[in-house]
């Protein structure tokens, strides 16, 4: 090694270390703190009662015999609420033309969808308030509801919002190069595909939850939530609930799992909110799992048409779809319903140098629960879409799939560069993480084995996918277009007199590792043994302002964060050090809790002896020696919209052609999301993506009937991956850290869900091909199998 | 609705009386009137397991059984294992692995893994995996579960 040591390199760094969760002890004791463990003095609970119809004018609602129950202390309807919240409209201004409604906590007027909240009770318990909604008569006159997201634009379709004149929310289209022209060409080869990609939802098993105590001598909201965005809600209840934004505090604790479920504004936790100022009394909320179901944002539901023109050399000539998605009555508030089909235009085709793309996203209302952003946005859309028709081409021209993928991956030195799409790229290494996952998942043998198998009536697959991932987004994203998300996030560390340092960030834990990686950052950059770190995250009252954790946004934006805080209070220690020690600043170093001389290492004061000397004996410090010993910094993308990372995964499958049904016998994943800060917590956020993205890709699915009710709302009937049923995952990393920041993390959040579905597709088609089969819906049920060998 | 019955019972080795209403389920009594908070309710339905406990040295779902029926029953949650250090070997390797990421689904996979192990189960993951089965884990995809569990029947296998 030449050069001076860096902070990636020095003998007390634990960036690039597998060290263990500090906070994993106290939930393998039982010692978690979710929201619906907490007991506050005169606590009330809330049930609601639900539109059972998709699409209803409220006539009446009688509440007389739910009032009459003991227990029960206050029944609001949507009426009830006009003068006490105002609406919220899910749109932003950089989505051109994105439209939505107004939507209240409880639904006034019209029911839009089933599951929408109608009526609150508010009582002594849940079951004392759930026996209160059972005795709540809705008198509702049903209105034909808009279901099939495909005849949603028809004239003849009802419109759900009367004076939009129709369904649609949002349209738009990207085009680049002339595709016309490259699919008029005679050289080509042509595979158009219709993919369908189900509706399903994050299922977390800790369900949404709040818990909301006012107090109306200071005017004072305290928020307990188990979300991802503490200081969004702070904005969005402060803003809807007539407070300044001062006096609310937003609290998130342990959250029960998230992946974007937890993200957005939900009519009964606002109305929980609402019922807490009212009342003057602490309202708790927790939804039960039919609630989760019915009104847990939902993601995906895409028809896709997709279409691409191959040379015969399998170079891409042009890429061309047609995206259409039915996002339920609203776009949701404040991110909006309109960013999934967004991102497909934006990332299908964004690994491959081609030049000739057209894209245009339809986005409908429907009578259904809402869509949004869940784990991975858009993501296993466009790869699905892109590598599937990649693959089919490849097997139309009789060319190998990693060879096509050779041919058309922009080249490791080609940075930076842009996208067809328009995306701006650095710092990726696609063609070095496909010749990693080609060597790791011993590609050629496995083809060989599976030819012979084939001889034996034994029918696997295997399926690659080469992607990007969207992380540490910049203002871009959600700022410019007018939403209260911040895109920049803070972290202050303070030497404590004992010698330890407290980090307090504005990014968020919900089971990720953030606290832990930044506890790693904070440790080495600043030189303290990890165990005198502690971490605060997830409270407005006490962190630095901003956005939380989303968008795979955690370590790659708060870590930098946190290294420039540590780094800064360093300087800070290091100057009152060299007064106390009549040395040169730069002649000491702060290793495992002590300054020590730079060169040498020998140990000249304790941090604690530091501390105690500034915080208690001020008077042995020079007059003008003012130290503070906190330190602050905030850190946001300023180059890019977003840091891309990339991936190379492959499925092994095997498809019994009697029944149908798909067995994943291996999964590889080889990663580039930069610099690794904890190895052991990156491959856990991998592994756990891809067995969500392997959920959406074979099991799981949101079943509507044609009048728009859910029918598999239970987990019994909606099927998740299981332990049985899942791989051993294998991953590796390629690390290409990025230049926009010092750390050069990138994010890895999202990048499985992302990838899984279309690998697990692609593989699912290579096994039926010599069947002269195949499949491009999901979820690839056993059913849809055999509809496409053709048995049923 | 408001119906009780006296039920006496031992939760983590203390002995006590309670009225309970007939219709509460054994989680919500632990979760609500004892305050203990770390079995946690996942579907209410039987399927996510996050509610798994131990009564009378079975693994049950606290929420498919009653409060009252467990009137003189031994009952073990995860804060009951903690402080009586069983299955201390169980918990270090959940950490050791990153068997955990939110930590909703540990209790009860816990108590499932800990069933497995106290009962003999061999160090064969496939074997693993079908007894961990009925407990949903969102945010790990299970490996490191599995993980977690053969490295603590390799560990006691050489002890």
């Amino acid at each position: 090694m030449s050069g001076p040591l860096t902070i990636f390199d020095k003998p007390n760094t634990y960036i690039g270390k597998s060290v263990p969760r500090p906070d994993a002890t106290r939930l393998l004791h039982g010692r978690g703190k979710f929201v619906d463990d907490m007991q506050l003095p005169r606590m009330l609970h809330a049930a609601f009662v639900r539109s059972p119809m998709a699409h209803g004018r409220i006539v009446g609602i009688d509440t007389d015999a739910a009032r009459a129950v003991d227990g029960v202390v206050a029944i609001y309807t949507g009426a009830d609420f006009v003068a006490h919240v105002t609406p919220y409209v899910g749109v932003l201004s950089h989505l051109a033309g994105l439209r939505s409604a107004p939507q209240m906590p409880l639904a006034v007027d019209v029911a839009r969808w089933a599951g929408e909240p109608l009526v609150m009770i508010v009582a002594s318990s849940r079951a004392v308030a759930e026996d209160a909604a059972a005795l709540v008569e809705l008198d509702i006159e049903e209105l034909p509801p808009v279901t099939d997201m495909e005849t949603a634009l028809d004239a003849d379709s009802p419109v759900i919002h009367e004076g939009f004149g129709s369904n649609l929310a949002w349209e738009r289209t990207v085009v680049a190069g002339d595709p016309d022209a490259a699919f008029a060409r005679d050289d080509v080869t042509i595979v158009e595909r219709r993919f369908k990609f189900g509706r399903h939802t994050g299922v977390t098993l800790e369900a949404r939850a709040s818990l909301v105590e006012y107090d109306p001598s200071e005017r004072m909201l305290t928020y307990w939530y188990s979300g991802q965005a503490p200081h969004m809600m702070q904005f969005i209840l402060a803003k809807h609930l007539d407070l300044p934004e001062e006096n609310v505090r937003v609290v998130s604790q342990d959250v029960g799992g998230s992946f974007g479920i937890k993200i957005h504004t939900y009519g009964d936790d606002i109305a929980t909110a609402v019922a807490a100022k009212l009342l003057g009394r602490p309202v708790k909320f927790v939804a039960d799992r039919l609630e989760s179901f019915l009104s847990d944002i939902h993601a995906r539901d895409h028809i896709v048409d997709g279409r691409i023109a191959v040379t015969a050399d399998g170079k891409i000539a042009g890429l061309t779809l047609e995206d259409i998605t039915g996002i339920g009555p609203y776009s949701m508030y404040p991110r909006t319903s309109a960013i999934e089909a967004n991102q497909v235009l934006n990332l299908t085709g964004a690994p491959y140098a081609f030049k000739n793309y057209r894209a245009r996203a339809r986005v409908v209302f429907q009578n259904k629960n809402m869509t949004c952003q869940y784990r991975a946005v858009g993501h296993p859309i466009a790869m699905a879409v892109a590598d599937g028709l990649l693959e089919d081409a490849a097997a139309e021209i009789g060319m190998d799939v990693v060879e096509i993928r050779r041919r058309n991956l922009i080249r490791d030195d080609a940075y930076p560069t842009t996208t067809a799409s328009g995306m701006k790229l650095d710092d990726l290494s696609h063609h070095k993480t496909l010749d990693r996952l080609v060597a790791v998942m011993d590609y050629a043998a496995r083809r060989a084995e599976h030819a012979r198998l084939r001889a034996e009536g034994i029918y696997r697959g295997l399926g690659l996918v080469s992607m990007v991932e969207v992380t540490n987004p910049s203002p871009m994203f959600y700022g410019i277009g007018g939403a209260p998300i911040a895109s920049q996030d803070g972290t202050t560390i303070r030497l404590e007199a004992g010698g330890a340092i407290h980090v307090s960030s504005s990014v968020t834990e919900q089971g990720q590792g953030t606290n832990t990686i930044l506890a790693q950052i904070a440790a080495g950059v600043f030189g303290v043994p990890i165990d005198r770190v502690k971490v605060t995250t997830g409270d407005t009252k006490t962190t630095p302002y901003g956005g939380g954790t989303w968008a795979s946004r955690g370590a790659g934006i708060g870590g930098e964060a946190t290294l420039q805080a540590a780094h800064a209070l360093k300087g800070q220690v290091l100057e009152v050090a060299a007064t106390i020690l009549q040395a040169r600043p730069e002649a000491l170093d702060i290793i495992d809790g002590h300054v020590v001389d730079a060169g040498g290492g020998a140990q000249r004061m304790s941090l604690s002896d530091l501390a105690r000397t500034v915080y208690y004996r001020g008077n042995e410090l020079p007059n003008d020696l003012t130290p503070e010993l906190v330190a602050t910094r905030h850190y946001r993308v300023t180059e890019f919209p977003f840091v891309f990372t990339n991936g190379a995964m492959a499925a092994e499958v095997e498809v019994d052609p009697e029944t149908g049904f798909v067995t994943v016998l291996n999964f590889w994943a080889v990663e580039d999301c930069g610099r690794i800060i904890n190895p052991q917590l990156v491959d856990g956020q991998i592994r756990g993506g891809v067995v969500q993205g392997i959920g959406g890709a074979l099991y799981e699915e949101c079943h509507y009937s044609d009048e728009g009710q859910l029918e598999n709302a239970t987990m019994a009937d909606y099927l998740t991956p299981m332990a049985f049923e899942m791989p051993d995952i294998v991953v590796e990393h390629v690390e290409t850290p990025t230049k926009t920041s010092v750390l050069g993390a990138k994010g890895a959040g999202e990048a499985g869900t992302g990838g899984a579905p279309g690998a697990v597709m692609n593989a699912i088609n290579d096994a039926l091909r010599p069947l002269g089969a195949s499949i491009h819906q999901m979820p690839m049920t056993p059913e849809r199998i055999l509809k496409a060998l053709g048995t049923v | 609705m408001s119906e009780t019955r006296t039920i006496s019972l031992t939760v983590n080795g203390a002995a006590s009386t309670h009225a309970v209403p007939v219709r509460q389920n054994l989680v919500d009594f632990l979760r609500n009137t004892l305050g203990l908070t770390g079995s946690h309710v996942g579907c209410e339905h039987g399927v996510c397991g996050a509610c798994t406990l131990e009564v009378n040295g079975a693994t049950v779902r606290g929420c498919l059984m009653l409060a009252v029926q467990a009137d003189g029953a031994v009952v073990t949650t995860v804060e009951g294992l903690a402080e009586a250090r069983r299955g201390e070997d169980l918990r270090q390797a959940f950490i050791a692995r990153n068997a955990l990421q939110c930590g909703y689904c540990t209790p009860g996979m816990l108590a499932t893994a800990l069933e497995y192990v106290e009962g003999g189960g061999a160090a064969d993951r496939i074997a693993i995996r079908q007894h961990l089965s009925g407990n949903y884990c969102r945010c790990t995809g299970y490996q490191s579960i599995v993980d977690a569990v053969c490295d603590v029947i390799d560990g006691r296998a050489h002890r």
